[in-house]
């Protein structure tokens, strides 16, 4: 070890695998992952929503799976729940929607409109 | 690298391991394998989560869900329904014990009561982090107080910085850690050392052992830092062979530090040196002395010396050297990261920071806990600790293992720090802290710790070797039913010759446990001399078992467990219990259905 910064580098690698222990975190991804989430496709959105969460370091974010919502017929589903908002419910998720939503609502804080359940009813 | 949706924690503690959580962890790494998620969940063997009493632990992240008593037979259903279908698993999760308001059953880590009012600073990354991955305590900022002290600040800063923190030594002297550098800093010499003293010897105390196999790399950091601040370049760690899950982390954590350059030639590019060897010790109580324990890494028999000279002008191999506790090396990468100020932000004035206790005897949480100092007995007993099992009443708690003294329940309401435990006639100690309910006797209590300082004397001074031995023989006497009023004056008169006079720490403290309880239970003593009976019921030569005409019922239970054959009757008849051959192993009285058979 030669400097401090080259510990910095490992330490930023290392803090992705490691961040997910922290429980304070504000934001919940929930994705559903009962047998009518897992068949409609929600695995690899799920693993979409880790990566890109940890790819863009969210550190306030975290990334859980939950049981059936009820409404199988709209899975794969994916809320989202911050302090203080509505709960936003995403419908008809796969990863290249996954990847907007982080981008979008994670990042900058705009939900979009086109992929939750408000636009489908 | 790649990233997991789900990290499974499984606890690889001595404690957990012994409840076989290695064979869990192997079932979870196999099913998780099968179902094919060994590319999106992560099983990871952490250090001790200190709920031990409900071990084997396994919290499943991101959703911090607390299994506790883990079973191989329960893995499967966890990773069918949790990792697979996000279904926590509701009846494996741990169940509050404790008395707690709106106690629900779904408990992530940080709602359970027993975590709630600890703050953890020695034990931050205990059951957090894989020990076994350097990248792990990298994460968590490890290395870098190191890589701070190294490149910004010169050995009198890492000083100055540690005086104003204040840390006391946590082995339970309560020496401030800042002021004993100060003294090794200034000696000039060609070798000096730094010693982590890990010769955890106290009968129940297992917070050193804890740290080590949770956290080792704190422990190494912490060494190099105080070998900046002095002036040494080599280290050594003197831990108990009968910890090997330790011992194997360590050299684990050891190599790992060296690869990376942690620990070896200029590190930081700053020209300093540092190394760490370990040395295992063969469980001697007194090679946690400090003079005992250099001599045992010289090679010598294990024998305190005179002090002064003390180890800071003259230690191991007649050169400066300082030797700190396990906890109290924990706790200083935290504090060159903080600062002192935030050190001091918890805890009382005189005594800043945290104490981690070990919590055993009569209580519902056995385990480790971490507690601001100024913390009182009773929430460290009641709250966290869930009191006494079965109901039963808090009779005293010891502190300080056999160089403590015990405390009642007038006590429970003393802020735990070191003057505070001091004024009440116990110590801070190490950190065991023994609980024991109305079915311990005082008496016996004392003859226990008698008899392990007698075994583990030296035997190198007269007052200790010869004296606690005398000591012993007398409440032996006493808990047979043999002893007098005039034995209770020897024995006090013995304890404070053995206190002043002794060479060493071990002997100085010995008589603690016997004058603690002559002050507090003296009733209980003169129960057993004066009317020859244990109040506690404890003690097998004051006892007496009889059966109860009325209630015995005659269903011959209690004559077929007996061992020697001594009751006698016929069936449906009530049964009588020969008092000549009784050997008083109280069989009968753990198998009749119908309290028959008493205890006097």
């Amino acid at each position: 070890m030669k400097s401090l910064e080259e510990l910095r580098k490992i330490r930023e690698e290392a803090i992705k695998n490691v961040e997910m222990r922290n429980p304070d975190k504000d934001i919940r991804v929930v994705v559903g992952m009962a047998t009518c989430g897992i068949s409609a496709g929600a695995r690899p959105v799920l693993s979409t929503f880790v990566d890109e969460v940890a790819k863009r370091n969210l550190k306030n974010v975290q990334v859980v799976q939950t049981g059936c919502i009820g409404m199988c017929t709209y899975e794969p589903i994916v809320e989202i729940y911050a302090p203080d908002k509505e709960k936003v419910t995403y419908i008809h998720v796969d990863s290249e929607k996954a990847k907007r939503i982080v981008a979008e609502h994670l990042v900058n804080g705009s939900v979009v409109r086109e992929y939750t359940i408000g636009s489908e009813i | 690298m790649a990233i997991f949706r789900s990290h499974v924690l499984i606890c690889g503690g001595t404690g957990c391991t012994s409840n076989k959580s290695q064979l869990v962890k192997a079932r979870f790494e196999e099913k998780i394998k099968e179902v094919k998620l060994d590319k999106e969940v992560q099983v990871v063997g952490t250090g001790c989560f200190g709920l031990c009493e409900e071990g084997p632990i396994v919290i499943v992240y991101p959703e911090g869900s607390f299994y506790s008593r883990m079973t191989v037979e329960k893995v499967d259903e966890i990773v069918d329904e949790h990792l697979l279908k996000g279904r926590i698993v509701e009846k494996y999760l741990f169940k509050e014990k404790a008395k707690v308001e709106h106690a629900e059953e779904h408990k992530s880590l940080m709602e359970v009561q027993f975590y709630s009012k600890q703050k953890r600073v020695a034990l931050r990354n205990c059951g957090l982090i894989n020990p076994e991955d350097i990248n792990e305590y990298i994460a968590r900022d490890g290395y870098m107080a190191l890589g701070k002290a190294l490149t910004e600040m010169t050995p009198e800063g890492v000083i100055q910085l540690m005086k104003e923190a204040n840390l006391r030594g946590r082995g339970g002297a309560g020496f401030p850690a800042g002021v004993k550098w100060s003294f090794a800093a200034p000696n000039k010499a060609d070798q000096k050392y730094i010693i982590c003293n890990a010769d955890e010897g106290d009968p129940g105390a297992f917070m050193d052992r804890s740290v080590l196999e949770g956290d080792p790399h704190a422990v190494l950091e912490a060494m190099a830092i105080a070998g900046y601040a002095i002036g040494a370049t080599k280290g050594f760690i003197y831990v108990r062979a009968e910890y090997p899950i330790a011992v194997r982390r360590l050299h684990i954590a050891i190599d790992q530090a060296r690869e990376l350059g942690l620990l070896g030639k200029n590190i930081f590019n700053s020209g300093f040196d540092f190394d760490i060897e370990t040395r295992l010790g063969a469980g001697a109580f007194v090679c946690g002395e400090e003079t005992a324990l250099m001599q045992s890494i010289q090679g010598n028999r294990g024998m305190a010396k005179v002090k002064p000279p003390f180890p800071a002008n003259k230690g191991l191999w007649g050169k400066p050297t300082v030797i700190n506790n396990v906890e109290t090396l924990a706790n200083i990468p935290q504090i060159i990261i903080n600062g002192p100020e935030w050190f001091k932000s918890f805890g009382t004035v005189k005594s800043p920071g945290t104490k981690v206790f070990a919590l055993g005897g009569k209580i519902t949480n056995t385990g480790l806990v971490e507690v601001p100092m100024g913390i009182t007995l009773r929430e460290v007993i009641y709250d966290i600790g869930g009191g006494c099992p079965g109901g039963k009443a808090f009779k005293a708690v010891q502190t300080g293992g056999p160089s403590g003294g015990c405390l009642t329940a007038e006590h429970l309401d003393t802020p735990v720090d070191y003057e505070n435990l001091a004024a009440v006639g116990s110590i801070m100690g190490s950190g065991g802290m023994i609980v024991m309910d109305e079915d311990n006797c005082m008496v016996d209590i004392a003859r226990f710790f008698l008899d392990f300082i007698v075994d583990e004397s030296c035997g190198k001074c007269t007052p200790c070797r010869v004296g606690t031995k005398r000591m012993y023989t007398i409440l032996e006497r006493i808990t047979q039913g043999k002893g007098t009023l005039e034995d209770l004056d020897e024995l006090e008169s013995l304890a404070i010759s053995i206190k002043n006079s002794s060479l060493c720490g071990l002997g100085q403290t010995a008589p603690n446990p016997v004058l603690a309880t002559l002050k507090y239970f003296r009733d209980e003593y003169i129960a057993h001399v004066v009317d020859k009976k244990c109040p506690a019921k404890h003690c097998k030569a004051l006892l007496t078992y009889e059966i109860d005409k009325d209630k015995c019922t005659g269903c011959t239970l209690c004559a077929r467990k007996c061992p020697v054959s001594c009751i006698s009757g016929t069936v449906k008849n009530p049964h009588e219990i020969d008092q000549e051959k009784c050997i008083k192993c109280g069989n009968c009285y753990s198998v009749c259905r119908f309290g028959a058979v008493q205890k006097n």
